[in-house]
């Protein structure tokens, strides 16, 4: 059955007829066409669908698009503004948080959550805000790095 | 103007080229082509290990409304493989399956509802054979073949001695023997394996989009499975969410994708789940591994004798390379003579393995680094010291043929005892804790590609028009190692351009020159050098160009990239003027550069596939783990690892550092928790939390010194950075363990539940009583 959806995606509002069973994560891929959330496991494995819903880090893979009715989603394609990376993606760009880029999105959402939260996050809060995202290049030391440097960008007022 | 100078990167921090994309999300990955009628494709897969099939029934599921094609073994008789010597795969299986979860048919439907709905429609009969899950099981007296042609299961047996073991073990003060298990493990990239499959019917031709590390080698067996003339053939590889091995050669996504795109006319997405991904596997074999060394009391190896079994699983991929590897990769890292090596890669019903990031060394680097720590200690040697005693000496070639050039270890060595506080803190730390050391090598690019063509081994072409764009073309893989960033910043250098000034376009066959792909940590080496050429073939077009416009000799011609000029009074010309005075004689300007291997490179021919192993330079790699172990729970935690890595050159330092990380880090989850497991065939680990990856909650502080031994013919010195420093963790997290609870393991993963298991066994043995290190697997 379908149900109507209302919401505010990446700052526009949009309203879309969408079947009930329909994921969050295909909602994004495949109805809006913003292929930047990326699947990588089978359900809540990986973390690499997280976005915001409401700046809370939510995994699209386990969430209803149906479910999100009047709420504010933001992509990873929402975060550069006026042609400028945001904070969060300047660090992982420049500290080399990305290397295949294909956890990328996901671990920047969940480190833009936290920075909205807590601009100033200690080593082990970084640790815990990104405990459920899996990168397999990294070996996270540079995203550690890349969180850090975005939460000083962060603190000199640029956007998360 | 005077004050131009030209523009250098090499050496510097340089971000990925392409990591604004993939930071905004803009990057596109094969399953990220959403488009308007694309089909949707699903596989219907054996649920039996072994079994002769004795019907595919797909009537019912043809019948289904919104199905497209359904395609099986009888759509296709060719086989494809990396090996040109081993071809025995069909994409979907024919007369047999092999393990369970091989591809049986395929179905291509309007949507994804409708194909998982046709699967189920699809009906397979079969009468069950024999299964064998262990290389024990499949090579016991009796067993039926799971290949005709290999009637004892066994793909490939290696056997050579170079020296005479039982002459060293004569001269050594300790002989010692140990046996290792390590476990399957799995690549595990965070893409899932997909393809979008473009079939035009009206013209013929085939465009495959594919999450691939290898373009060139998807193009050979899409012609030879598709029965397609190449040219007909175009093959995209899109952003690659990473490899580590296991998309080195065509998987059967692609293939399958293609044979459902022509029958349907049409396009087809196929994008198989975790599961599938991991049953497709590649990845590392189950190894079981029996080492003796012998040593003199100075530390020196006077004999080695390797016994080496993997399980590879159902088809060959590139098996017999595997267990070749593990015999020439015992040499180029010690001084090492009187070397006998017995090894066996057997076939069984599992999935197939492939060539995993260390490819073939990882598990008999284990095994050595292992017994060379145990018998150190009973020497009462320094660990460090053993390993001093049996340097080699570059530049060399070792028993087996292999061609060292550079060697940085002991300055490896040197710099993890100093950054480790390795002397003044080894043995005096506090209870549970302890410090391991193991070294590694790897090699940079095999000499000869296993498709021999007698091409040259890399090819890059350069363009630049009236724009003054440099334009590289290389069919360089960049699957997120940076490649593309490394050519880039190559080329800039020798052209002394700002990396603005260049772009590069790889991964579309239609474009872009061959190239044999991304695997062995080739792609700097060799792809970097041919790039090198390809730019001093451009600057001396403009070279010349700038001397006839300047009325002087090339030789007088000083380029400092955005400026020409022929001595330091003259005003000289812009990059952008001598681009037209360049453009005057040809019009748009293409230069090629080549690379090939030096013949001394390609190994031997002592015994039967000596060649593998050669290479043109082999990086080194020594590191140092901190560990503390729970005695209560088991739990190991790594505090710390110190890495240092001979990378000849660091090109760009940020991106050996993210690579030697990389590699660490790897190597810590399958030295600690990453497993494939089957029940009766049954992938049972097929998700990301049975099959468990460290998270970033378990994972160490990892400080990376570069050695720079620059080799004599690396680009600008480099040798590889990628994959070299997996290996000595494992060795160095067991033998950090072993100091820190006198306990050593053998059987990896070292998980809480077996070193749990390992301290209940002491205890009830007696307390205090650490005995003899052994293998504690309670299984």
């Amino acid at each position: 059955m379908a149900r109507i959806l209302e919401l505010v995606l990446n700052g526009r509002r949009r309203v879309d007829a969408v079947a009930d069973n329909l994921l969050l994560l295909d909602y994004l891929r495949e109805v809006v066409g913003l292929t930047g959330t990326k699947t990588g496991c089978d359900g809540g494995e990986c973390g690499a669908c997280t976005v915001l819903v409401d700046d809370q880090p939510r995994l699209s893979c386990l969430t209803l698009a149906a479910g999100v009715n009047g709420q504010r989603i933001d992509t990873v394609e929402s975060l550069a503004q006026d042609g400028r990376l945001s904070a969060v993606q300047r660090g992982f760009h420049e500290k080399l948080g990305s290397q295949c880029g294909y956890c990328t999105p996901g671990f920047i959402m969940a480190s833009a959550g936290l920075l909205r939260r807590n601009p100033c996050p200690s080593e082990q809060e970084i640790r815990a805000a990104l405990g459920s995202n899996i990168c397999r290049c990294t070996g996270y030391v540079k995203i550690i790095e890349a969180v850090r440097y975005a939460a000083e960008l962060h603190a000199g007022g640029v956007a998360p | 103007m005077n004050e131009i100078a030209a523009a250098h990167s090499i050496g510097a921090h340089v971000p990925l080229i392409d990591g604004p994309d993939k930071v905004s999300g803009r990057a596109k990955y094969t399953a990220d082509f959403v488009a308007p009628g694309l089909l949707a494709g699903r596989i219907f897969r054996s649920p039996y290990s072994h079994a002769e099939i004795l019907e595919v029934d797909v009537s019912a599921a043809l019948r289904l409304p919104g199905v497209k094609a359904i395609v099986t073994g009888a759509d296709c008789d060719k086989t494809f493989g990396v090996l040109p010597i081993a071809r025995s795969e069909h994409p979907l299986a024919r007369e047999k399956v092999r393990y369970r979860g091989e591809p049986v048919a395929a179905v291509a439907a309007i949507d994804d509802a409708t194909a998982k709905h046709a699967l189920d429609l699809i009906k397979l009969k079969v009468r069950e054979l024999p299964a064998y899950y262990s290389s024990k099981q499949a090579m016991a007296a009796g067993a039926s073949a799971i290949h005709a042609h290999r009637p004892n299961n066994v793909e490939r047996d290696v056997l050579f001695e170079l020296g005479s073991v039982a002459q060293g073990f004569r001269e050594a003060d300790l002989v010692r023997e140990g046996t290792y298990d390590c476990a399957e493990v799995c690549q595990n990239q965070m893409e899932m394996h997909a393809a979008v499959a473009e079939y035009d019917a009206i013209r013929e031709r085939m465009t495959v989009y594919a999450s691939t590390q290898v373009p060139y080698y998807v193009h050979l067996m899409l012609a030879q499975i598709l029965d397609m003339d190449m040219s007909r053939i175009r093959v995209i590889k899109p952003h690659v969410g990473g490899g580590f091995g296991c998309r080195t050669e065509a998987l059967n996504v692609e293939l399958i994708a293609a044979l459902l795109a022509r029958k349907a006319g049409g396009s087809v997405r196929l994008v198989i789940n975790r599961e599938e991904t991991f049953i497709t596997h590649r990845g590392r074999p189950q190894t079981d591994i029996r080492l003796k060394l012998g040593m003199r009391k100075d530390g020196r190896i006077t004999a080695v004798e390797c016994e080496c079994y993997q399980r590879g699983g159902a088809h060959s991929g590139y098996g017999i390379v595997t267990i070749l590897y593990s015999g020439s990769m015992l040499y180029a890292i010690y001084d090492l003579h009187n070397v006998k090596y017995i090894g066996k890669r057997v076939l069984t019903n599992t999935p197939p393995c492939g060539a995993f990031r260390g490819h073939g060394t990882v598990d008999i680097r284990f095994a050595f680094e292992s017994l060379l720590d145990e018998m150190a200690s009973e020497l009462a040697l320094d660990p460090l010291a053993v390993r001093r005693a049996n340097y080699l000496t570059a530049p060399t070639f070792t028993d087996n043929d292999l061609m060292v050039n550079s060697y940085g270890l002991p300055q490896c060595v040197d710099w993890v005892e100093q950054a480790s506080g390795w002397r003044a803190r080894k043995g005096k730390l506090p209870k549970g804790k302890g410090l391991g050391f193991a070294c590694s090598h790897y090699i940079s690019g095999a000499s000869k590609p296993v498709n021999w063509t007698g091409e040259p081994h890399a090819t890059v072409k350069i363009k630049l028009d009236f724009d003054g764009s440099i334009v590289v073309l290389s069919g360089a893989a960049d699957i997120g190692q940076g490649s593309s960033t490394i050519l880039v910043q190559t080329v800039g250098e020798v052209l002394g351009l700002p990396l603005s000034r260049i772009r590069i376009v790889t991964g579309d066959s239609e474009v872009v020159p061959k190239d044999n792909g991304s695997y062995s940590s080739r792609v700097t080496f060799m792809v970097g050098n041919a790039a090198i050429d390809a730019a001093q073939n451009l600057k001396r077009v403009l070279v010349a160009a700038a001397a006839r416009k300047l009325e002087a000799n090339p030789e007088e011609i000083e380029c400092l990239g955005e400026l020409y000029r022929a001595g330091a009074q003259d005003r000289g010309l812009t990059f952008n003027e001598v681009v037209v005075e360049a453009l005057k004689d040809s019009g748009t300007i293409t230069v090629t550069g080549n690379y090939s291997t030096i013949p001394q490179s390609h190994g031997g021919k002592k015994y039967r596939g000596a060649a593998i192993g050669g290479t043109m330079g082999y990086s080194y790699s020594a590191q140092v783990v901190e560990v503390s172990v729970d005695e209560e729970t088991g739990v190991v935690i790594v505090d710390k690892v110190w890495v240092a890595h001979d990378c000849g050159k660091a090109l760009n330092r940020l991106s050996v550092e993210g690579q030697v990380q990389g590699s660490v880090w790897m190597g810590m989850g399958q030295a600690m928790s990453e497993e494939t497991a089957y029940h009766e065939g049954l992938l049972v680990t097929g998700n990301m939390l049975d099959y468990r990856v460290p998270t970033i909650e378990d994972s160490p502080p990892i400080e990376v010194g570069i050695i720079e031994s620059n080799d004599p013919h690396g680009p600008f010195g480099a040798k590889e950075a990628g994959e070299g420093s997996l290996a000595a963790f494992l060795p160095a997290l067991t033998n950090a363990v072993a100091n820190a609870i006198g306990v050593r393991f053998n059987t990896l993963p070292v998980t809480p539940d077996r070193v749990f298991a390992a301290l209940e066994k002491r205890r009830r043995a007696g307390n205090g009583n650490a005995g003899k290190a052994s293998n504690a697997d309670p299984r």
